[in-house]
């Protein structure tokens, strides 16, 4: 089911959580809101979920108005960051739940509701954990159960807040790519909600990238990591360095205040100029990090520390040492600033 | 276990065992012997003066009326409590604090004047006084001022045993609960009230002690009619201002009783709960 | 969307809730009490001040007053240290002495106050060793400070127990490394960390001593100027029809509890302002 947002706003007090915002999402698409806390996203969610209202816009479900259709008729699956389940209830009562408020008329016999609940305890891996409590399990097994439980009512659209956010660093990985398998097993429309880069460039089809209640780029993994749309995105996803061009950014060729925002792995070492806008710099610490080193340089000019990525082999097909003389010339660049409506890139 | 690391966080043994003598003293002269005292103070006599004190029929009438008022006061004010607390803990609105406030208001005021406040509403010189004469409705010196007088000095014991318990539980089980399809019933029934069984049954074992406990604001409004307008705890006062010692500890020992089963029940809870908590609670 | 009064939110029966709870509280305590100011201001203002200044209605407010605050100051004492034995140390019996802490809250204060009274009574078990000493406890405002510690015991107790149980050891193994005695740890780090608790706990046993009326009344003696609690006297008002009488002596006793408890939670303002919690 698609889900169509149209202008919607959001005001908490004096505060404009959201700021017209505008999304499609397709049908059987897996969606990130990626973005700082405080950035909207989780309103964003709870309003798709119907469990906060907008104070305007449209929200439209495969084409159809549900402003009006409270959360319990909406249809849609919500899984909650710290995923709310039922504590007095066994894992088995949770999941069972959505199958046993339902109108009598419409309510599946005991048999069928059995049969479908351990259905989706093997769908999330977890049959044999049934018989116990919420808080007997750990936090893998308490989302993945938070997940079958928004499943089993057969939603058309599943919403996640934060769906890894409480877990550690190993469980975190394994559960994320769980949860595209799964999705590419259903092929639910989902959105989540995440703060974490990594985690939505991974996982999701599109990344919609927040900001302060506004949307600042919607694309693909790729895009909003290779082709950053705005300073924030360029910040927030992925490490950049920061050129003002009044001081020492000569090949952006642009006057006035601009700020040229170029990724680490972007940028040549020589230690010849590589032509006359070439920057001179000092290294200041080289350090091998895995599969990549990491180079830290200063302009002979300034203090600022560039950031400077090579892979092993380029580093040790001309290794350097801290002290080194050496030229920098980004490959790459975005320029974005006062005055400076054109974003340029460098060939 | 005595290991040397908690040394440094422990007293010598010489404080150790005066604070505990210091603290039984305390505890055993200030309550252990009270409680003592008046089943022993009943007893003086013998078992069978106990049991004709208990059955004089003023003493009968008494246990009947004070069971009366508990029974109507409590249930009211457990349905008042569950409406503050969802109210005051699921949903934010402007003056919650205040309301918080004017719900602890009779724990502020004195039990004597909480049964005045309601002898100037509707006793013979009160507002309604005049008018509740010409139709012939006697509330003050009658039981419904004794059942008004005790529904108001127990009022806030549900309410806010449940205010800071669903606070704390939050409102994301009842989200969960809506967002699968529950009605708002079924919602509370199924999610909000197992959730809260265990203080609901404190606050409730608590109000139940002082409903039919209640003195001060009984006795404003009582008028001491013995076999009519009497309570326990009035009967008890009659009884002992009369030097009817027995029967007055006999059937103050009925109180006594109470307390005591109150205080079981209330540390099973207290006990069941906290295993709720370390077994189920998420 | 409105949000004027309320944000919006999903579960439902709000208006339902808020509107019984409102018409219930107003039904049962707020329009009760109102009656009280109203009848007050029946007396005027020199009717009241009348009142308010009568020797007897002024001793009355005097021994209420100082009776209810020693009582809270041995409340105070001792309920921390009962609550620091029930917390850190542990004996047989401990779990019923624990459970015992609420007998005040549970046992009607007019069993509280005849057993009392026979007790601290010139011949009761505890009363004749004080004669012997020539002390009268029962019937002198000493006996009303007896039954007010009693009725007062629980709530000291309860306030500090949890926020005892919650210092962490860490907190006290760190001080004691630091070279701390465990009188200096006691004062420096615990005390501080409970004192807010023990300050709200003595506030609520004083203005529940305050206003109490049966566990008094049977020990107390009730003679005029004084073993008379104000309490007392507004029965005695109302038994001779004086309900306006009744009535100021009964706003002054608001007052002066509302001004205590504004007076305390103030004093818990500035302490955690303080930055001690």
């Amino acid at each position: 089911m698609s889900i169509t947002i149209e202008n919607i706003n959001k005001h908490f007090g004096t505060y404009k959580a959201l700021d017209n915002i505008n999304l499609e999402v397709n049908s059987g698409e897996l969606i990130a809101l990626l973005g700082p806390s405080g950035c909207g996203k989780t309103s964003l969610l709870r309003i798709i979920g119907g469990l906060e209202l907008a104070d305007s816009g449209k929200l439209l479900f495969h084409g159809e108005d549900v402003e009006a259709r409270d959360a319990r008729e909406r249809n849609v699956g919500f899984v909650f960051q710290h995923y709310a389940l039922f504590r007095h209830m066994t894992v088995f009562e949770n999941v069972a739940f959505g199958l046993r408020v339902k109108p009598k008329k419409e309510r599946h016999p005991d048999a069928e509701i059995k049969r479908r609940v351990h259905e989706l305890l093997n769908l999330v891996q977890l049959d044999w954990l049934a018989n116990r409590y919420p808080s007997q399990l750990s936090g893998g097994q308490r989302q993945r159960i938070a997940l079958a439980r928004a499943l089993a009512v057969e939603p058309k659209i599943l919403l996640l807040d934060e769906p890894f956010g409480a877990l550690d660093a190993q469980v975190r990985k394994e559960l994320r790519r769980w949860l595209r398998r799964l999705h590419d097993e259903l092929h639910i429309t989902s959105i989540f909600v995440t703060h974490d880069q990594e985690e939505a460039l991974e996982v999701a089809d599109r990344v919609v990238v927040m900001n302060r209640g506004k949307i600042e780029q919607i694309g693909t993994p790729d895009e909003v990591y290779a082709a950053p749309a705005t300073p924030f995105v360029y910040q927030f996803i992925g490490n950049v360095n920061l050129f003002h061009s009044r001081d020492h950014a000569p090949w952006t060729q642009q006057h006035g205040d601009a700020v040229a925002y170029v990724r680490p792995h972007d940028i040549d070492i020589s230690r010849t100029p590589q032509d006359d806008t070439a920057l001179p710099v000092e290294v200041k610490l080289v350090r091998a990090i895995g599969s990549i080193v990491r180079v830290e340089v200063a302009a002979d000019n300034s203090c600022e520390l560039i950031e400077i990525e090579l892979s092993r082999e380029r580093f040790d097909v001309a290794p350097l040492v801290n002290g080194d003389h050496v030229f920098i010339r980004p490959r790459q660049f975005r320029v974005f600033g006062e005055g400076v409506k054109s974003e340029l890139s460098a060939a | 276990m005595a290991n040397t690391t908690k040394i440094a966080t422990h007293e010598s043994k010489a404080v150790t065992l005066t604070f505990i003598t210091v603290a039984l003293t305390y505890l055993v002269l200030f309550l252990g012997l009270p409680l003592f005292a008046v089943f022993y103070q009943a007893l003086s006599k013998g078992w069978g003066l106990y049991w004709a004190a208990l059955q004089e029929p003023d003493a009968w009438s008494a246990i009947k009326l004070t069971f009366i008022a508990a029974a109507i006061a409590v249930p009211a004010n457990l349905v008042f409590g569950i409406a503050a607390a969802w109210a005051i803990a699921k949903f934010e609105f402007k003056g919650k604090s205040l309301l918080i406030t004017l719900i602890d208001l009779p724990f502020a005021v004195s039990p004597v004047v909480s049964g005045l406040v309601y002898v100037l509403l509707f006793g013979a010189q009160g507002w309604f006084g005049p008018w509740l004469q010409a139709h012939d409705i006697k509330l003050i010196f009658a039981v419904p001022g004794i059942v008004l007088a005790t529904i108001f000095v127990t009022f806030p014991f549900i309410a806010r045993e449940l205010i800071p318990l669903m606070q704390s539980q939050g409102k994301e089980e009842e989200e969960a609960a809506v967002s699968l399809g529950a009605s708002g019933w079924q919602t509370f029934r199924r999610v909000t009230l197992p959730n809260i069984k265990w203080g609901l049954l404190y606050g409730v074992i608590l109000c139940n002690a002082r409903a039919m406990g209640e003195f001060g604001a009984v006795s404003v409004v009582s008028g001491h009619i013995r076999g009519m307008t009497n309570t326990m705890p009035l009967h008890v006062e009659i009884l002992y201002n009369e030097y009817n010692f027995v029967a007055a500890f006999a059937v103050a020992s009925l109180l006594a009783l109470l307390a005591v089963v109150t205080l079981m029940v209330k540390s099973l809870v207290e006990w069941q709960a906290s295993g709720e908590i370390l077994h189920h609670g998420a | 969307m409105s949000h004027a009064f309320r944000s919006h939110s999903v579960l439902p029966g709000f208006n339902l809730a808020l509107g019984f709870t409102l018409l219930y509280l107003s039904l049962i305590v707020l329009v009760p009490l109102s009656a009280l100011f109203f009848k007050t201001a029946t007396l005027g203002w020199s009717g009241f001040f009348d009142v308010a200044t009568n020797d007897r209605v002024l001793a009355s407010l005097r021994v209420t007053f100082l009776t209810s605050l020693a009582a809270a100051v041995i409340n105070a004492f001792f309920g921390l240290i009962v609550a620091w034995v029930l917390v850190r140390y542990s004996f047989p019996g401990k779990r019923i002495l624990d459970a015992l802490v609420d007998l005040p809250f549970a046992l009607p204060t007019a069993v509280a106050g005849i057993t009392l009274a026979t007790l601290y009574a010139p011949h009761g078990w505890i009363g004749q060793y004080f004669a012997e000493q020539g002390i009268k406890v029962a019937y002198t405002p000493l006996g009303i400070i007896v039954a007010l510690t009693f009725i007062g015991l629980p709530f000291v107790v309860r306030t500090v127990q949890p926020v005892l149980e919650d210092v962490e050891a860490g907190v006290e193994e760190a001080a004691a490394s630091l070279g701390a005695g465990r009188w200096d740890v006691f004062r420096r780090v615990i005390f501080p960390a409970i004192y807010p608790a023990l300050l709200t706990g003595f506030s609520l046993a004083f203005a529940r001593a305050i206003g109490e009326y049966g566990s008094v009344i049977f020990i107390a003696g009730n003679m005029p100027y004084i073993s008379e609690i104000a309490p007392l006297l507004i029965v005695a008002k109302l038994e001779q029809y004086d309900y306006a009488g009744a009535t100021a002596i009964a706003v002054i006793m608001l007052l002066i509890s509302f001004a205590l408890l504004l007076g305390i939670n103030a004093l818990q303002w500035w302490t955690s302002r303080r930055g001690v919690r």
